[in-house]
């Protein structure tokens, strides 16, 4: 069994568990949590941002050139954007091919 | 000579929030608290106090209302009594857990079934786990001592503080307290302020999740805290003898130099106990009665020093804890003598529940009982005196 | 220490009369108590309230069981409530009724100590036209027991009546004139 489950020193937790630092949560990496991958032909797309609207964790961001773009950083996987695109420009894809 | 004013302990205890110049009170009326919420109300209403006073649809409300106003680095305040208490229990275990230095009046009372506004401990007993600073009040000059204490302490250890007065045996007496000059309060107990505090200026996060990982950590740190809390309740009681000269002690005593046996008791009955003290001392029996003034974090140190060469306590407890070995304060005494070499005998006695009076002449009785214990061992770990066979 | 129970029935005024005994003399410089027999508020019913005055503090929290001092607001209380239970032969009974001595004694059990009586209803209507007796009676109990003094009393209820407090401070220096002491 593990000794140390400890994540942090009970001495140098904030009063009452606070957080003090704001937004770190952008830190957190949930990309690893994906078995699918969202892929965008940029042939079909046209563009609408329904993606965007509707993606859980807020992970498309517009480039330049006006598309949606997933940050696989955040991106779990979910295959909501996928499965409302008008389109059909996202596939999903399998993280091992 | 500061000037004493006849007041209902109730509307003293008010008027020492009132003067603490707190921010917001947030509450629920439950008897007997109620005269304290309404005339802090009052005090509101008429403009005397610059106070947020927020009506509440329950005592849940009434302390996530404090905790709310408390993270923002408001100084509140609520009061609550009974089943009161319990339809807040949920938050309470928020508030000291968020470090939040709320205080409250609980004005002790009975917990049902069957119904009951008289007084008795079995309230407080159920939140002894909870995470607060507990005192307990005498009469109605420490019921406002101590309210000016609970700012002091709750402030600087960031822990919720719980002053507790007996229903109606000291609530709703009249008698003469003085109170603290404002000028004096105002240096005892400055404006508050929390370096971390729920500001849209510099966002924190609170109230975040206690993954396995770190839960026990956050719970280590708030029992040192508490822990932590007694050299500053000290602190606070030793800065507020400077101003008045009125001693306070975590586990104070009467009579117990030479004394071959003693009562243990917390609250306002303590005082009837030491009538029956001056009436066996007259006789020439070597009684004398420890005083639990801190209830929460227990003072095991003092309270075996307080104790001296005593052969038998008897602790009378004001509550049941149903199934257990004692009642609450009975367990809590023999475990901090378990600490110690010398244990005397202990004779545990529930008494005075649902306000039954437990008289001079009651105490007298369970001293002479006590007395008993010194050649006969207790045949039961605790008994509930006084009840109809 | 003098200690003080108070009969009366709910509304009458008792745990009032109690509080302004305590008041004043508490602000005449001694320690004093007072508090109602805790419980629900009944109109009517019959309700007890009670006193403690001492030149030093007082250290007690319970009822009293052995009163120097009964005050009856309520000529019909001593015949449904043994209003006498516990009192002190030394001590003093404050009535309020319209009946002579010896029927005084009678319903007070052959009490043998001190009684003082007035007929408060009678005043209290007169200068109140309520028969509210409370305040009246506390001039009987001025008279009788001499605690407290006339100028403490006065303040006390100012205070805590106001604007009517001129007529209750009328009625009770009537009481102090037309209280009995046998």
């Amino acid at each position: 069994m593990p000794k140390d489950q400890g994540l942090i020193s009970w001495k140098e937790l904030a009063p009452g568990m606070y957080i003090l630092e704001p937004g770190n949560s952008k830190k957190f990496k949930t990309g690893d949590w994906r078995a699918f991958r969202p892929v965008l032909d940029k042939d079909k797309c046209i563009k609408c941002g329904m993606c965007y609207i509707l993606c859980p964790d807020i992970c498309y961001q517009q480039d330049q050139d006006g598309f949606f773009i997933c940050n696989l950083f955040y991106c779990k996987g979910c295959g909501i954007c996928a499965a409302n695109c008008p389109k059909k420009a996202i596939t999903m894809v399998l993280e091992e091919e | 000579m500061t000037k004493k004013f006849a007041k209902e302990v109730s509307i003293a205890v008010a008027e020492a929030v009132a003067q603490c110049k707190v921010d917001v009170i947030s509450a629920y009326p439950i008897t007997p608290q109620t005269h304290i919420v309404e005339h802090l109300a009052e005090l509101v209403n008429n403009g005397e106090l610059d106070a947020e006073y927020i009506p509440v649809e329950s005592e849940h409300a009434a302390m996530s209302a404090c905790i709310g106003a408390a993270a923002t680095g408001a100084r509140t305040f609520t009061s609550t009594s009974a089943q009161g208490l319990l339809l807040m229990y949920e938050t309470l275990f928020i508030a000291s857990g968020m470090r939040l230095p709320i205080v409250m009046a609980l004005v002790n009372r009975s917990v049902s079934a069957p119904i009951s506004i008289w007084n008795d401990h079995s309230d407080v007993m159920s939140m002894r786990d909870a995470g607060w600073i507990h005192f307990f009040a005498e009469n109605g000059q420490q019921a406002v001592d101590l309210i000016y204490h609970a700012y002091k302490v709750a402030e600087k250890t960031l822990l919720p503080v719980a002053v507790n007065i007996d229903g109606f045996i000291l609530s709703h007496v009249v008698e003469p307290v003085t109170f603290l000059d404002q000028n004096l309060l105002d240096k005892y107990l400055p404006p508050l302020k929390i370096k971390y505090k729920l500001d849209p200026k510099n966002p924190i996060t609170i109230g975040a999740i206690g993954v396995p990982e770190i839960y026990t950590e956050a719970k280590k740190a708030q029992d040192e805290a508490l822990k932590a809390s007694y050299k500053i309740i000290l602190q606070a009681w030793k800065d507020f003898e400077k101003l008045t000269g009125r001693k306070y002690l975590p586990v104070e005593t009467y009579q117990m130099e030479d004394a071959e046996v003693a009562i243990v008791i917390m609250g306002s009955l303590a005082e009837n106990a030491m009538n029956a003290v001056d009436i066996l001392r007259a006789k020439g029996k070597k009684v004398g009665v420890v005083r639990i003034r801190l209830w929460r974090p227990f003072p095991t140190k003092d309270f075996l020093k307080a104790i001296g060469k005593v052969k038998t306590l008897c602790v009378v407890d004001r509550a049941v804890s149903h199934g257990a070995t004692g009642g609450p304060v009975g367990i809590e005494v023999r475990s901090a003598l378990y600490q110690s070499n010398k244990r005397p005998r202990v004779l545990n006695l529930i008494a005075g529940l649902s306000g039954r009076d437990v008289t001079k002449e009651d105490f007298v009785e369970i001293f002479e009982k006590t007395f008993e214990t010194l050649t006969k061992k207790p045949t039961t770990p605790y008994e509930i005196y006084g009840v109809k066979e | 220490m003098v200690e003080i129970r108070l009969h009366g029935r709910g509304g009458q005024g008792a745990v009032t009369s109690a509080e302004l005994i305590a008041v004043a003399a508490i602000s005449q410089g001694d320690y004093a108590q007072a508090f109602p027999s805790f419980g629900p508020e009944r109109r009517g019913a019959p309700v007890q309230a009670f006193a403690r005055i001492d030149k030093n503090p007082i250290r007690s929290r319970e009822k009293i069981y052995e009163p120097d001092v009964i005050l009856v607001l309520d000529p019909t209380l001593p015949k449904i409530v043994n209003i006498t239970q516990g009192l002190k032969p030394s001590g003093i009974a404050i009535l309020n009724s319209n009946l002579p001595e010896p029927e005084l004694r009678k319903l007070l059990h052959n009490f043998q100590g001190k009684i003082a009586v007035v007929d408060a209803t009678k005043i209290a209507i007169e200068e109140l036209g309520l028969p509210i007796t409370n305040t009246t009676m506390l001039g009987a109990f001025l008279k009788a027991t001499g605690l407290v003094s006339l100028e403490a009393i006065e303040q006390a209820i100012t205070a805590r009546f106001g604007r009517l407090a001129e007529k209750n401070i009328k009625a009770l220096k009537r009481a102090i004139d037309e209280t009995k002491i046998y």
